[in-house]
């Protein structure tokens, strides 16, 4: 039980980390905080009480197994999470470039 | 029957190959980006049509990936809404791919435009075709990621900012939607939208309905730019090159939007009043928002970025309806806006082409120097504020109609009040941009390049002639169709599973 409310825990950080924060470099943060925390959960809700990994050799017999779905769509969204802060990192390299700053308050010059 | 069902995979194959193709022609032979463009759009556009037929002959199409039989794995299903969603997005690709052979002279490498065009579409098509629950998560990163870099395409400030705030906002709503498929998951223990669908009516929804609703609507409500979640769309659809403004104004918030709002709310987790409620209430104050920050813009594509949030109102309210009047009311505003908001930022761009400026103040009395570009914004001009025989008026009129028969009379008025608001936002447009008197500085100004003008006349000619898919057969095969796949709800399942092949 524990573990699934320090998940929700680090979901909040996470969202907190994406309001709150004013620099570039940490919104990106907040952003692979909250992409990890929606992993982290799903890879909870696949778990079962004792399980193990559901792999049948010729000598064992396995009584109570995880779900392993959710194991390999998670790898899936982990690539993806890799590609958006990939291109996030390269978008705030070019801001850098453009604007001298991290600060996102002075960077507004779009508004109305 | 074997037959049709094979084309289905080619909607995703098709641009994707492109995208691979391109970069490797693409730095040696230079036009080899724009041939490949049009031509793999344009086969997209025929494969769309053919789809329509091939969902008027046989019902609902499912494709197995790799022989997987669905409920296990992953399967494509072409149905009359998918293949309605299809025929839109691939027309207005195509009508922009030929628009950019011109348009795209003026940006340094065209492949790299041309193979991010073509990956955002592959996402486009990937999400409409799609029966699977993860799936659909994964072409919507596809689609959002290829469209995030298309934003920053120019590399400048603005461009720059409006990415970023863009990447970020929708990087938050695709994990709310994650969140949403992982709740679904751990609730039905299938991925396949059928599959969910049919677990849901057998378990009951129960209280994780309305969880998983919440997230959805946030998740997809922030891709569909509906007001609470707007922000990032008035910044970047200005700040991508003028096809790409098109391109995402007219048919990538649709489609990563709204249909997967129709999809999931209609067929997986079954419609509620509460629901249609929430979608009614959005959409009029997305319609109602949307059209009074527009009127006060002076920028031009900041202008027509503003109507597309509160268009996108129209549609929603109609679907949110539910009656068949509405949804249908509401997909044929889907459609039309996809034409005229396309053909709106394609004149935008084409007055930036020639005279460099989007500010409606520096602009004035180019309709004598540029007739076609003029002609042109003005039936869409008309479209989008629903002037008659345009086609904007006949789906505006069939919404209010529902509204007025559904006996919401509260909502007919305010979709009334903002189409005569956005009437009068877009003479404002007219006369500064292409009535009024002709500035000196704008005397040398010529008119575009053929492609880009053959390519904005083609969609002035739908706009005209869009009122007749109501007509006779055109309306049952193609929005009789897609209406009636919404209309089924949570019936879906059985005619995913019946049609199995």
């Amino acid at each position: 039980m524990v573990v699934y409310l320090l998940c929700l825990v680090m979901f909040c950080l996470g969202i907190y980390c994406v309001v709150r924060k004013r620099n570039v470099i940490k919104l990106i943060i907040g952003v692979i905080i909250l992409e990890y925390a929606v992993n982290l959960f799903f890879i909870l809700v696949a778990y079962r009480k004792d399980g193990r990994a559901p792999i049948f050799a010729a000598d064992q017999t396995v009584t109570n197994m995880v779900d392993p779905l959710p194991q390999a769509l998670v790898l899936t969204s982990i690539v993806i999470g890799l590609a958006v802060t990939a291109l996030l990192v390269g978008i705030a390299m070019r801001i850098y470039e453009k604007y001298g700053t991290f600060d996102i308050t002075k960077i507004k010059e779009l508004k109305g | 029957m074997m037959g049709s069902v094979n084309i289905i995979p080619f909607f995703v194959a098709v641009p994707l190959a492109g995208a691979f193709i391109i970069p490797l022609v693409g730095k040696k032979l230079k036009k080899a980006p724009d041939m490949i463009g049009s031509f793999f759009t344009f086969a997209l556009v025929v494969l769309s049509v053919f789809a329509v037929a091939a969902v008027k002959g046989n019902g609902t199409l499912v494709y197995s990936v790799g022989g997987w039989k669905p409920p296990v794995g992953i399967a494509m299903v072409l149905d009359g809404l998918s293949a309605f969603m299809l025929v839109t997005v691939n027309l207005v690709a195509f009508v922009i791919a030929v628009f950019s052979v011109n348009y795209m002279e003026k940006f340094t490498s065209k492949w790299k435009f041309y193979t991010l065009f073509l990956l955002m579409l592959a996402g486009m098509n990937g999400v409409v075709i799609t029966g699977d629950m993860f799936n659909l998560f994964v072409f919507l990163e596809i689609a959002s990621v290829a469209s995030y870099a298309l934003v920053a395409y120019g590399t400048e400030k603005h461009e720059l900012e409006a990415a970023f705030k863009y990447a970020i906002m929708s990087a938050v709503g695709s994990l709310f939607v994650l969140l949403g498929i992982v709740f679904m998951y751990s609730y039905t223990s299938t991925l396949n939208m059928a599959d969910m669908a049919r677990v849901l009516s057998e378990k009951g929804t129960g209280d994780i309905s309305l969880m998983v609703s919440v997230l959805f609507l946030m998740g997809f409500g922030l891709k569909a730019a509906l007001v609470p979640f707007h922000a990032w769309l008035p910044d970047a659809h200005p700040s991508t090159p003028a096809p790409i403004s098109a391109m995402l104004s007219g048919v990538l918030i649709k489609s990563l939007g709204v249909y997967a709002i129709c999809r999931v709310f209609f067929n997986v987790l079954g419609m509620t009043p509460t629901v249609s409620s929430v979608l009614m209430f959005l959409g009029a104050l997305s319609m109602v928002i949307g059209v009074f920050l527009a009127i006060g813009q002076w920028d031009l594509k900041r202008l027509l970025a503003y109507h597309s949030i509160s268009q996108i109102g129209y549609v929603i309210l109609g679907i949110g309806l539910g009656t068949p009047l509405g949804i249908m009311g509401g997909l044929f505003h889907l459609f039309n806006h996809s034409i005229f908001k396309s053909l709106l930022f394609l004149n935008s761009g084409a007055v930036e082409y020639s005279t460099g400026t989007r500010d409606l103040k520096k602009m004035g009395g180019l309709s004598k120097k540029m007739p076609i570009t003029g002609a042109t914004n003005l039936v869409a001009s008309m479209s989008i504020a629903g002037v008659p025989p345009f086609n904007g008026f006949w789906s505006k009129l069939i919404i209010i109609i529902a509204a007025v028969q559904a006996g919401r009379y509260g909502y007919a008025f305010w979709a009334v009040l903002a189409s005569v608001l956005t009437l009068a936002s877009f003479m404002k447009v007219m006369k500064y941009a292409f009535y009024d008197r002709l500035k000196e500085m704008w005397d040398q100004v010529q008119e575009v390049p053929i492609y880009m003008k053959l390519s904005m006349c083609a969609l002035a000619l739908i706009c005209i002639f869009g009122g007749f898919l109501l007509v006779g057969r055109l309306d049952v095969d193609f929005l009789g169709s897609a209406t009636g796949v919404l209309m089924e709800g949570v019936n879906y399942a059985a005619m995913v599973f019946s049609n199995v092949g």
